[in-house]
């Protein structure tokens, strides 16, 4: 049953590992703007190529009588 | 033209050679209503568009910008979101911003310096979608000085390194403006210092109790679930070790505010929530150390840890602030960062903090005054309404003494600086106004009114019970129950009652732009006896919004030569009839171009300073002004004609055709905000303004209510002083300058503003002026919120009764202290977030569609 004590000590280990990552991330300010990342991801994927576009979205590929 | 490097004073990167080819995809033209948008900012473009290859733009900055971008490889910047530009309204060049490169400023504004560059966080409002974000994040795309950029997107914040060697400030700040995102620099901003940052400790603090919590409610396990380890000594004494080491920066760290102020209420003799909170801590945290020392039992850990973060999750919802908002901004805010100063040398963009006595400094047509001044050339109109409340504009002569904080309408003027800046009249006047609402809030929070009574139940029961054990038991036994009644007492769910349901209130006026200070804000709303409304910019619009024409009707093509002549004046009057003419729908919607086109000039045109101005306008000659000029000029003006200072005669060909009246309107609504209003509350009204619509406003609010007219600043506040005094709860429902005193002596100071996030006087709930109207639905949501925290409040007094049952009879296992204490904490928090959800959607507050971040 000793082994017991290893295992309660590993885990502990390994949580206080996540702690002190946790600990880091708020130093280092990344709670500091919890709105901008949500917004900054929307835009991170280069746009599809254009002809799956058009495909995707017929209806503003038509032209219109705008000189 | 084209924003090449030139125009702007930068010399812009040259463009790389894998650049995407400028897209012109066939007719990817956007269309409204029948007009075209333009493809950059989406305003409907009129006659002056401008076509390029199938793609349509408004004005030429528009198309300037779109080349600008797509040279840069930027073009993605038209992929992220629809039509995501800005209209840039004037060409800037870097000159303008020249003061930004003062020594003294820039030491202000850089946070930060070291050999390879600055960093500078830029307040800039217009950021609002995707593509803003994406564009600034790519800033170094278009100028090689410029390093990595980030957008705080909540605060409306670009914070952007740059090497000065490369680029300077100004030549930064004229790039930005001239993609339309101008920073906006105000006086407060040189005072600013990034402190640090309070939110990390709190969340430090929660994560830590976060974390031992989980940790020390498994090694808990074999003891709840009576398992064998449980009767091994060494295994218990390991897991109860181990449990008190992870317990420890919880009781020392994350508790610590806790033990602040349950100590500073100890110093003050008052009674507030906390003390029998840390009592309950400490009860729970001196017997686990005991029993796991001696061996006698395995201690309450798991209780005290999971206590403390869920009271600390309870703050930590409490604590949501509104970045992009300031509730405390003082009239430095509103000042400029900058005035045109004139030496010998001609003119020059200093900074407000350099101004010094004796300086000359040049106002133009809507810049505020930063310092007392006296008037030298020019005829000043300024504008006091921020300061005094008082509508129309004062005129000054060459040699009057003229106050800081007024606005300049019309012309330029030169004034010659007489007191500096920090000891002028609105300085003066804000810091009396501060001292003396100093201190005046003393608000108990019904948290706190409630625990008197708690505390003093949970010590009778608790020395009642030790004694009662006591007399037929051992001592240990009456220790024993003595704690575990202060254990079970512990109002954990009690003290998160307030805060989730008035917060998840607050929340929901935020998602409705109606922002609260904080959620206690809803308490004293809910308390409110009196309401005292503030008129002009409140109740009524802040500028003219309806004409009305008295005399026979004029023929379009007159109508319209009048307001082509009226175009070319300066005078406040003539440009509010300008625009009202143009756009009656009161010139919210901004799209039809309000400058007539360049074909509809006056063949000539002459302004009388004061008096009016006189042209002709294809063939017809005429004359708009007052009627004392007119009737000087020899037109029979009729006797009965009326004369107010809103009035604009018209003489055509010389002869008299009537007036146009120019009204301040009520706010729609407001007739029915009285009305709902006047049964349940005290009402009244101050203004700085003229006594002229009393009657109107007599009507409005009935025969009880005070209507005060004339007021200053002072009297504003003393009438609220005086109203407190006799015991009303008084909410004060204002917007300028001039009712910042009473704003802050009020119990609640509503500001209200034409848009959110423009400057408002230091408040308690910032309201957005088209919103004036739903005030009543706003009190009734928050007397309602209160209701819910005392459901709330029964509901863990119930489980306090059926904990405290267990405990006085001895019979408080830590395994029922573990069940409990979650439990309790969980039923409450999810009861109130429910019931305050509930209350908040059917209040009647209109909703907001659609989403802020989408909002131009």
């Amino acid at each position: 049953m000793s082994v017991i004590y290893v295992l309660i000590g590993l885990s502990l280990l390994v949580a206080t590992g996540f702690l002190v990552a946790f600990i880091w991330a708020v130093r280092s300010g990344q709670y500091e703007d919890t709105g901008t990342p949500a917004l900054r991801v929307l835009a991170e994927e280069p746009p599809a190529p254009r002809r799956d576009r058009a495909v995707d979205t017929p209806v503003r590929s038509i032209p219109t009588d705008v000189p | 033209m084209g924003f090449t490097g030139d125009s702007l004073g930068v010399a812009l990167k040259p463009s790389t050679a894998h650049q995407e080819p400028v897209e012109l995809e066939s007719g990817r033209s956007l269309e409204a209503e029948g007009s075209v948008l333009c493809q950059h900012c989406g305003t409907p473009c009129g006659s002056a568009a401008i076509s390029k290859e199938n793609l349509t733009f408004c004005c030429r900055g528009c198309l300037a910008v779109f080349e600008l971008l797509h040279q840069h490889g930027l073009g993605r910047f038209y992929d992220l979101s629809p039509t995501p530009g800005l209209r840039v309204a004037q060409r800037l060049d870097a000159a303008q911003f020249a003061h930004l490169d003062d020594p003294l400023v820039l030491e202000r504004l850089v946070d930060y310096r070291d050999e390879c560059g600055c960093r500078v966080t830029l307040h800039i409002p217009a950021i609002h979608c995707v593509a803003c974000v994406w564009l600034l994040e790519n800033l170094f795309q278009l100028h090689e000085g410029i390093g990595r950029s980030e957008v705080n997107f909540l605060r409306r914040e670009l914070s952007v390194m740059f090497d000065p060697q490369r680029i300077r400030l100004s030549q930064l700040v004229a790039l930005l403006a001239s993609l339309g995102y101008e920073p906006v620099f105000q006086m407060g901003d040189l005072g600013r210092r990034n402190g640090p940052t309070k939110p990390v400790r709190l969340w430090l603090q929660l994560g830590i109790a976060g974390f031992a919590f989980g940790n020390v409610m498994m090694l808990s396990f074999p003891s709840y679930l009576g398992l064998e380890a449980h009767h091994s000594p060494g295994i218990r004494l390991f897991l109860g070790l181990v449990s008190l080491g992870l317990s420890f920066p919880v009781f020392f760290y994350s508790a610590s505010d806790y033990w602040r102020s349950a100590w500073q209420a100890l110093r003050q003799r008052t009674v507030t929530l906390e003390l029998p909170i840390a009592a309950g801590l400490l009860a729970l945290f001196g017997q686990s150390l005991w029993e796991i020392l001696t061996q006698t039992g395995e201690g309450y850990l798991d209780s005290l840890t999971g206590l403390v973060f869920f009271l600390l999750c309870g703050r930590w919802f409490q604590n949501k602030t509104y970045e992009r908002l300031s509730f405390d901004r003082d009239y430095q805010a509103f000042f400029p960062l900058s005035v045109t100063r004139r030496t010998e040398a001609g003119e020059e963009v200093v900074p407000v903090a350099r101004l010094r006595v004796g300086d000359r400094v040049r106002l133009r047509h809507g810049e505020l005054l930063p310092a007392d001044a006296r008037l030298l050339e020019g005829t000043a109109e300024m504008d006091y309404s921020f300061v005094t409340g008082e509508s129309e504009p004062v005129r000054r002569h060459p040699g009057d003494l003229l106050y800081a904080g007024g606005q300049q309408v019309g012309g330029p003027i030169e004034v010659e600086v007489v007191k500096p800046v920090s000891q002028s009249y609105l300085s003066t006047l804000w810091a009396r106004l501060a001292r003396s609402a100093e201190g005046q809030r003393n608000f108990q929070t019904l948290t706190n009114r409630l625990s008197r009574w708690f505390v003093a139940g949970v010590a009778a029961v608790a020395l009642g019970s030790a004694v009662a054990w006591g007399l037929t038991s051992s001592l240990p036994m009456a220790l024993k129950t003595f704690t575990a009644v202060l254990i079970v007492a512990c109002p954990c769910a009690l003290a998160l009652s307030a805060p989730f349901a008035l917060g998840t209130v607050q929340r929901w006026l935020a998602r409705q732009q109606i922002f609260l200070k904080n959620s206690q804000v809803l308490e004293r709303l809910a308390r409110v006896t009196t309401i005292v409304f503030d008129k002009t910019g409140t109740l009524t619009t802040a500028g003219s919004d309806r004409i009305r024409w008295v005399g026979p009707p004029l023929e379009p093509a007159e109508r319209e030569a009048v307001c082509v002549l009226a175009a070319q004046s300066t005078h406040p009057l003539a440009r509010q009839l300008v625009g009202l003419i143009q756009d009656p729908s009161g010139g919210r919607s901004a799209g039809v171009p309000s400058v007539p086109a360049g074909a509809d000039r006056p063949e000539w045109y002459r302004e009388h300073p004061g008096r009016g101005i006189e042209g002709q306008v294809q063939g017809l000659e005429l004359w708009l002004g007052s009627a004392h000029w007119l009737r000087k000029r020899g037109v029979s003006v009729p006797e009965g004609c009326i004369r107010t200072a809103h009035s604009v005669h018209v003489a055509i060909g010389g002869l008299y055709r009537g007036s146009f009246q120019l009204q301040r309107a009520l706010r729609p609504g407001t007739d029915r905000l009285a009305q709902t209003l006047a049964g349940r509350y005290e009402l009244a009204l101050l203004s700085g303004d003229q006594a002229r619509e009393r009657a109107a406003f007599e009507q409005l609010f009935g025969r009880g209510a005070s209507l005060l007219f004339h007021q200053t600043p002072e009297e504003k506040q003393t009438f609220i002083h005086q109203l407190q005094q006799r015991g009303r709860t008084v909410m004060m429902v204002g917007d300028g300058l001039n009712d910042a005193g009473a704003l802050r002596q009020s119990d609640v100071g509503v500001a209200v503003v034409e848009d959110i996030g423009a400057f408002s006087p230091a408040s308690d709930v910032i309201l957005e002026a088209r919103r004036v109207a739903e005030l009543p639905e706003l009190l009734g949501l928050a007397r309602r919120a209160v209701q819910v925290v005392y459901v709330c409040f029964a509901l863990s007094i119930l489980y306090n009764v059926a904990g405290l049952t267990l405990a006085v009879q001895g019979r408080l296992s830590p395994l029922v202290a573990a069940i409990l204490m979650p439990l309790s904490s969980v039923t409450v928090v999810s009861a109130a977030c429910a019931l305050g959800l509930w209350q908040a959607r059917r209040s009647g507050l209109t909703t907001w569609r659609g989403k802020e971040t989408s909002e131009p």
